[in-house]
């Protein structure tokens, strides 16, 4: 298993985030398997925690992309929907999925508890 | 579990549990491993095969009853794709079936199925000289797959779905001019205690180790049906658009009532390749629309790796099944427009 970046946050849902970048982790990506299609939300787009609000489709199977935390969509990774492999090979950078302008206090895991949850 | 477990972890693989075995899944990654096949060639390990061996006086004549093709005048050393029905004409199982002997068979059943198999065929046997075993645990089983597969092998003389004696790593093996990705390949039939060093001595002749997952997508993109998907007991080989596997010409066998009923009245829904033009792949369950109304279901979807676009097959209405018929899959709630073509989607340049 790949290591567990200590600066990020984590959800239950094997998604990270900075600064209100976000992405999935190596475990979720590795776990899917090949990623050949991901579907972010619009830009402006309104996001809720624990909400679905997007999809990340592998060879094998569809997954809904969950938000991490409530806020609005200011930017999205144009690089990802041309090739989504990338979530595959730098989920923890030039992977990174859309920005959102968090409002409130996302209840979040630090990595070592996301780092025990995937044991 | 396979008695090459130790060999795939080595090989840094992701393990999937298939019919109550841990199986490698894939190794670096599906993609470039479903390339790697339909370029060069791919190393499998399917030994979650089922094995049984039918032997006797009336191996041939037994399985032309049990079985809805052929047996008898199968010559020995080839190969027979066929079916064991119910009495239904529903599909208990898709089996290859090799001659090995004038009174030998090898019949070959997807790993969940062979337990069924066996009973049935077992069933069947009343008033036949025949013995039927299951075998599994004799046999190992390895495929090199690709075009790239021959000049590995260096097989001699084997024709497609041929089977001949032959010898990998110093070990007796069984080689097998078969396989599930629509390549050019070869299945090696070997004992469990020599599976590590025929794995071995395959690999270095340089195919890339290959996963179950793109396994799934070499066959879909190929049009073969695969068990639990395509295929069921609520189908039959007609309607999976199998009909050639069928010996219609023989006298009796399980399920000819019903499959010759089914064939006179036709209006039964068939299976059907479609393609979309979106990047969302149809999945299974998926319904299928045509003119509002739901006409059928997507059994197999997946974005095809070779042809860059969805594939999927389906089972529609009768009268929704011609190729260029435009028909509406519901991927999990939008509309995607769909036409249907014929299967395969991809085929080699064989």
């Amino acid at each position: 298993m790949s290591a567990i970046p200590p600066h990020l946050s984590y959800t239950r849902d094997h998604e990270w985030l900075l600064d209100g970048v976000v992405g999935i982790t190596a475990f979720a990506a590795s776990s899917l398997g090949d990623i050949v299609y991901v579907q972010l939300p619009d830009v402006g787009a309104a996001v809720t925690a624990g909400v679905p609000c997007g999809e990340i489709e592998s060879t094998k199977s569809v997954s809904d992309l969950v938000a991490p935390a409530d806020g609005v969509v200011v930017e999205v990774n144009p690089l990802v929907a041309a090739e989504p492999g990338l979530l595959n090979e730098d989920p923890y950078e030039r992977g990174w999925l859309f920005r959102i302008s968090v409002s409130g206090t996302p209840d979040l895991l630090d990595a070592s508890a996301y780092a025990a949850l995937v044991g | 579990m396979t008695p090459l477990f130790d060999v795939h972890r080595d090989l840094g693989a992701t393990f999937t549990d298939f019919a109550g075995r841990r199986m490698p899944l894939r190794y670096q990654g599906e993609l470039a491993e479903h390339h790697a096949v339909r370029r060069a060639a791919g190393l499998f390990d399917l030994s979650h095969m089922g094995e049984l061996e039918v032997t006797g006086a009336d191996a041939g004549r037994f399985l032309d009853h049990a079985l809805v093709g052929r047996l008898s005048t199968l010559p020995v050393g080839r190969a027979r794709y066929t079916m064991l029905c119910h009495d239904t004409g529903g599909v208990l199982d898709d089996l290859v079936v090799y001659r090995l002997a004038e009174r030998r068979y090898l019949v070959v059943a997807n790993a969940a199925n062979t337990t069924v198999v066996h009973v049935m065929l077992r069933e069947h046997a009343d008033g036949f000289g025949v013995d039927v075993r299951d075998a599994s645990a004799d046999w190992a089983l390895i495929a090199v797959q690709g075009p790239a597969a021959a000049a590995m092998l260096d097989p001699g003389p084997l024709p497609y779905y041929g089977i001949r004696a032959f010898a990998v790593a110093g070990r007796d093996v069984l080689l097998a001019r078969t396989g599930y990705t629509g390549e050019d390949g070869f299945e090696v039939y070997c004992r469990p205690a020599d599976a590590v060093a025929v794995w071995r001595s395959l690999l270095d002749r340089g195919p890339t180790p290959a996963g179950l997952a793109c396994r799934d997508t070499l066959r879909l993109e190929a049009g073969m049906a695969l068990y639990g998907h395509e295929l069921s007991v609520r189908v039959t080989p007609l309607q999976a658009g199998l009909e050639r596997v069928v010996a219609f010409d023989k006298r009796d066998f399980v399920g000819a009532a019903a499959l010759r009923r089914q064939r006179a009245t036709g209006g039964f829904a068939t299976l059907v390749g479609l393609v979309t033009g979106t990047r969302r792949a149809p999945r299974a369950g998926y319904p299928v629309l045509a003119e509002g109304t739901t006409v059928g279901a997507v059994t197999s979807g997946a974005l095809s790796p070779t042809l860059g676009h969805p594939v999927a097959m389906a089972y529609v209405a009768a009268g929704w099944s011609a190729p260029g018929t435009r028909l509406t899959v519901d991927v999990r709630g939008t509309g995607v427009d769909a036409h249907v073509v014929t299967l395969p989607f991809y085929s080699s340049q064989r």
